[in-house]
């Protein structure tokens, strides 16, 4: 027998070569197994017995979760395995909403595909499930309970990807639910709108929220000027929907659809992107040369930023000030665009096109709506654009290519590689380069950065120093780094994190895939932009310079902080949450709560609680004081944090509480 | 209003949670142990304590969220200061028990969704078998079992603990 192992699907033989499970050597030999809970990211679940094969001496097994062995004689279809499918599928069916025409999932739904090719053609049983409300509640997100399959690809994307946990199976046998903690509304836990449970999930229990009836009002409202910026992981996306390849760009056919619809201007997020370097740069320099509140950490991605004020508010100093691309280009066009076509900023709507959920949520977070006008209106992922698209009638395929508008609609190819997981470093390190040695970059294009790995560094000479970088996606990886960060154990000047697997181009706002080539193409094709393009260096985009010139005077002046940056707050995870301690029977009490989230308990909030009760107690005072303990006021860095007759009282010691708790009963 | 019995078992309860935390190192694969523990304390669990044990032990709160509903034997919706528990195992069904837990709903004014009495004084639970089919039907009001149930005797012994406790003025109201 020669060295190499091998089995045999469908009486062929086939090389064993590393895959971990049958259904990987299947698909490889050309076969195609239908599966809902094996997804190549996920761990192994094995819980939809979709994968059924047959092998020879073993019986009917689910290949996602069996070992390749050698000489294993595997059978892929069968009539028992055929009935088995189909008896599963029926039952799926049974309990699933009846609404395919209207369920915006409906083309690229696995369940109707799957369903469909194995030739399901009536459902025998009954629904045995209570219809359930769905969950409006993030600007993000829709769940629809009453689509959900149980396959648990969205509970391990949240755990395993995001190292999050917001939603989880509930109850059990016929009752079993994927639910946010305590059934509660996914806005009041601790999800941050990623919304990488919705792109793996093979139903539509969990889409990313559709903006498009908005935004056609708009449209179709003579007194607003609508615009649109569109990101760079779009344009490499958006053709799939139409039979484009992965990764082809598609700018110039975007642009003439969106002047279709009806916008009045289209421009180029990666035009801010450029911005934002330039500042992030700069920011990083002052930071560097005062040796201060480093390493700096990327904040272009939302769900990274709301992570981190969850999770790591003692590292919120270290976020770069800087708004993400998105926010810059609203404050920047309605600040330009309203003077020059001389219109209040409230009647121009910006819709922002992107590849992302998480950036509905930020375009509604309350320091970027001033005076009720928000800097960005309107968000729509890759998807919703293609559905406006086929709403409108346009054939996508037989558009003529148009051009951007100018002057926001100009952009470097550094500015475009900020889809793609590393590419905000590179971009950073291109204009950091030429900044430092004063020499120009010749060889624009940093390797060393790139790539697929979820944790990489550099190590990056720059006229003789080294800038150490690390370069992140997923959440779950962010949090290891941000342990190591907190714990001093390493020494990273510049940190990007991206939450989604492989950068932007890994949205959840994308157009649907189960394949991971997809996002490889995707990569490719905006480095592959970058490379068509004439500059490639944020500082050359002679309109940020202009801006600069016109507005905003250099880079980290007053104006450019007021109009490019923003800041930071913890916040809590779950919303209500307070232990009742003492409950005093008097009418008028004094309110008392004392915070045990993480930061403050790790500063000794537990122990200060049961010294203050113990106080409270030997001055028999227990019946003038409503006593609770809650969680987290968000000033998690300044804890132990207790708040007495409704003042907050920092860094709170037994003194400090006495003291406090005399005064107010004195009164 | 709350009386001060139950005032100070409140801060009790808490520094009970934080012992047991401890007693389990925080050990997060103890979760079931941990979650047994506090319902003893607290007779269920409620969510803000579910919440606390979740951030102390660095799991999500929806994971133990999905542990707590996973196990029947955990509560988390408070339950009354009586536990009537009937037996609807195949043993007591067939001795009647449905006709126990009528009387039982009528009389407190309970249904299917509607477990636990307004005064917080019962709460009304059916189970699949106790373990004893030979006393059947079989009612547990606080796991003191009653064997051999009619409606009369349930009826009964209701009233007994209603008019018990009608005679009890708790302090301070
Ligand atoms: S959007 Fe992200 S954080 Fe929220 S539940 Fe989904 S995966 Fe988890
Ligand atoms: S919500 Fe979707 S991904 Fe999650 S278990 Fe249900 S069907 Fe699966
Ligand atoms: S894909 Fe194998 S059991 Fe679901
Ligand atoms: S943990 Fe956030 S203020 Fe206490």
């Amino acid at each position: 027998m020669d060295e190499k192992k091998s089995l045999y699907i469908n009486g062929k033989k086939v090389l064993i070569e590393g895959e971990k499970n049958l259904l990987e050597i299947i698909r490889k030999a050309g076969v195609d197994l239908p599966t809902f809970c094996y997804h190549s990211e996920l761990s192994i679940y094995g819980a939809c017995r979709l994968c059924l094969v047959d092998v020879e001496g073993r019986g009917i097994m689910a290949a996602c979760s069996t070992e390749p062995q050698e000489g294993m004689k595997i059978k892929t279809t069968t009539d028992e395995i055929r009935q088995i499918r189909k008896i599963s599928l029926e039952l799926l069916l049974a309990n699933h909403a009846h609404n395919c025409p209207t369920c915006s999932k409906s083309s690229f739904c696995k369940l109707q595909e799957v369903a469909r090719k194995h030739g399901v053609e009536e459902v025998r049983f009954k629904k045995i499930q209570k219809s359930s409300a769905l969950d409006y509640s993030t600007y993000s997100l829709v769940r629809d309970p009453n689509k959900c399959i149980l396959c648990g690809d969205c509970v391990r994307a949240c755990n395993e990807i995001q190292g999050i946990g917001a939603i989880d199976f509930a109850f059990r046998g016929s009752d079993a639910t994927v639910l946010p903690a305590f059934g509660k509304d996914l806005s009041m836990v601790e999800c941050v709108d990623c919304g990488q449970c919705a792109r793996v999930c093979p139903t539509a229990a969990i889409t990313p929220k559709s903006e498009i009836s908005e935004v056609w009002k708009a449209i179709s409202d003579p007194t607003k000027t609508v615009i649109a910026q569109v990101a760079p992981a779009v344009r490499v996306a958006l053709g799939e929907v139409y039979g484009y390849a992965s990764g082809e760009d598609t700018t110039g056919q975007i642009v003439s659809a969106l002047r279709i619809i009806g916008f009045d201007k289209v421009f180029d997020t990666a035009y801010s992107a450029d911005l934002t370097i330039v500042e992030e740069a700069t920011e990083f320099l002052e930071r560097k040369t005062k040796g201060e509140k480093l390493p700096i950490f990327t904040s272009c991605c939302p769900a990274w930023v709301k992570f981190a004020e969850q999770y790591y508010p003692d590292l919120l100093p270290n976020l770069s000030s800087c708004r993400s691309p998105q926010q810059m280009f609203g404050s920047v066009a309605k600040e330009i665009l309203s003077k020059e076509i001389k219109k209040d900023k409230k009647d121009i709507v910006i819709v922002s096109i992107m590849p992302c959920t998480a950036k509905k949520f930020e375009a509604k977070r309350e320091e970027f709506i001033k005076e009720g006008i928000a800097e960005v209106d309107h968000v729509l992922t890759t998807q919703e654009l293609a559905r406006m698209i086929d709403q409108a009638g346009i054939v996508f395929k037989q558009l003529e290519t148009e051009s951007l508008d100018m002057p926001l609609g100009f952009k470097t190819g550094a500015g475009l590689i900020f889809g793609n997981s590393g590419g905000v470093t590179e971009a950073a390190l291109r204009y950091l380069y030429e900044k430092v040695s004063g020499e120009k970059l010749e060889q624009f294009e940093f390797q060393e950065v790139r790539g697929n790995e979820s944790i990489r560094e550099a190590t990056i000479n720059i006229a003789g120093n080294d800038v150490k970088v690390a370069i992140v996606h997923g959440l779950a990886n962010a949090r290891k780094v941000a342990d190591k960060v907190k714990k001093g154990l390493c020494d990273y000047d510049f940190i990007e994190v991206m939450s989604c697997p492989n950068g932007c181009i890994g949205g959840a706002g994308q157009p649907v895939t189960f394949d991971v080539k997809t996002k490889k193409d995707r990569t490719r094709g905006l480095y592959e932009a970058d490379k068509k393009l004439q500059l490639h260096k944020s500082q050359e985009n002679h309109f940020v310079t202009d801006l600069y010139r016109s507005t905003l005077e250099e880079p980290g002046s007053h104006l450019a902080h007021e109009m490019l940056h923003t800041n930071y707050s913890a916040r809590r995870r779950v919303s209500d949450t307070e232990i009742q301690i003492l409950n005093g029977s008097a009418k008028e009490k004094l309110e008392i709560s004392v915070c045990v989230g993480t930061s403050c308990y790790l500063r000794g909030s537990q122990d200060l609680l049961y010294k203050m009760i113990d106080h409270i107690e030997s001055n028999n005072l227990q019946d003038r004081v409503d006593v609770k303990a809650t969680f987290c006021f968000e000033q998690c860095d300044r804890g132990p944090s207790v708040s007495i007759g409704g003042k907050v009282i920092e860094g709170c010691t037994l003194k400090k509480a006495c003291d406090e708790m005399q005064n107010a009963l004195k009164k | 209003m709350m009386t001060d019995t139950q005032t100070m078992s409140r801060s009790r309860q808490f520094s009970k949670v934080c012992e047991i935390l401890e007693r389990y190192s925080y050990d997060s694969t103890k979760l079931i142990p941990i979650l047994q523990a506090v319902q003893e304390e607290y007779r269920y669990l409620p969510e803000e304590v579910l919440t606390f044990v979740a951030t102390s032990l660095n799991l999500s709160p929806a994971r133990v969220y999905g542990v707590a509903t996973f196990y029947s034997h955990f509560a988390l919706q408070a339950k009354g200061k009586y536990l009537i528990r009937v037996c609807d195992g195949t043993a007591c069904h067939v001795k009647g028990s449905v006709s126990l837990i009528e009387v039982i709903q009528e009389k407190l004014g309970l249904d299917e969704k509607k477990r636990t009495t307004p005064d917080m004084l019962f709460t009304l639970e059916t189970v699949s078998c106790l373990g004893a089919c030979g006393l059947a039907p079989v009612v547990v009001i606080n796991d003191e079992i009653h064997g051999q149930m009619t409606k009369e005797k349930t009826n009964a012994l209701i009233d007994e603990i209603i008019s018990m406790e009608k005679s009890y003025v708790p302090r301070n109201n």
